[in-house]
């Protein structure tokens, strides 16, 4: 299997590289970002605010089947250079994460590629590693829950 | 979790990378290792023993001689590890491929 996504985190570092190559032209890439109802098809979230303008904000808004929301996130948008920047802030609601900044920044490989860098800056070395961590966490957890369905049918 | 983070740091750092990429082609001497590099053999020698200590390096005695060595089910946990969060971004970069494509084709 191809790995298109890469993670580079240096040790020591509270910043974290996220890079990634697209099959498509980077004025696709970059609509994927800014078009409310485009990004909540991919990030499976709601979008309940998307101000894509410097000093703009945003509000995502993620529920389960059920219609429950578990979770929440929200930011300030800094500068906005279409199909080149975007500067932003990211901060999960009620959790102890620190608010994190965000450079992304679109690229054009080809006329039908296209290359994304998420910087990621955290406040802490600390906070890095434990958001690094988190996916595991959950992916245990979510093991945990899936084995006690199992064995809540065997009984 | 707090061992799981020693791995994480240790492998965070490029100098140990290389080293590991090094001794994953075959075991090496300490002096071996630190010909490929540009940085004193005390610097290395470090590097080694933080490998080691996370047990991501294993020494064994070949005659006079310590050799050292991957330890395959280290780098396995290792790569569960880091995999879970790189894994979350390609899924989700996928599908924005995926739905970049559609919206593409019908335009």
């Amino acid at each position: 299997m191809e790995r298109k996504t890469k993670i580079h985190a240096e040790e020591g570092k509270q910043e974290l590289l996220i890079t990634r190559e697209f099959d498509l032209p980077v004025a696709l890439l970059f609509k994927a970002y800014v078009v409310p109802e485009i990004v909540e098809q991919w990030m499976g979230t709601k979008v309940l605010k998307l101000e894509n303008r410097k000093h703009g904000s945003w509000r995502f808004e993620t529920s389960d089947a059920q219609g429950n929301v578990v979770f929440q996130s929200n930011g300030v948008i800094h500068d906005v250079v279409p199909n080149q920047k975007i500067t932003r802030t990211f901060e999960m609601d009620n959790t102890p994460f620190a608010t994190q900044l965000e450079f992304l920044e679109f690229e054009e490989l080809t006329s039908d590629t296209s290359k994304l860098t998420m910087h990621i800056v955290f406040r802490s070395v600390a906070d890095r590693d434990q958001l690094l961590q988190l996916p595991f966490a959950q992916g245990i957890n979510m093991a945990h829950n899936r084995l006690q369905e199992v064995v809540a049918q065997l009984n | 979790m707090e061992l799981r983070r020693d791995v994480f740091q240790a492998i965070a750092d490029p100098t140990r990378r290389a080293i590991i990429t090094l001794v994953a082609l075959q075991a090496m001497t300490p002096s071996a290792i630190a010909e490929n590099f540009t940085s004193s053999r005390q610097t290395i020698s470090k590097h080694i023993q933080i490998l080691t200590e996370c047990e991501i390096l294993r020494q064994e005695q070949n005659g006079r001689e310590i050799y050292y060595q991957l330890n395959p089910k280290k780098m396995k946990a290792i790569a569960d590890f880091i995999e879970p969060f790189r894994n979350l971004w390609d899924d989700r970069f996928n599908k924005l491929e995926a739905v970049m494509k559609k919206h593409q084709s019908e335009q």
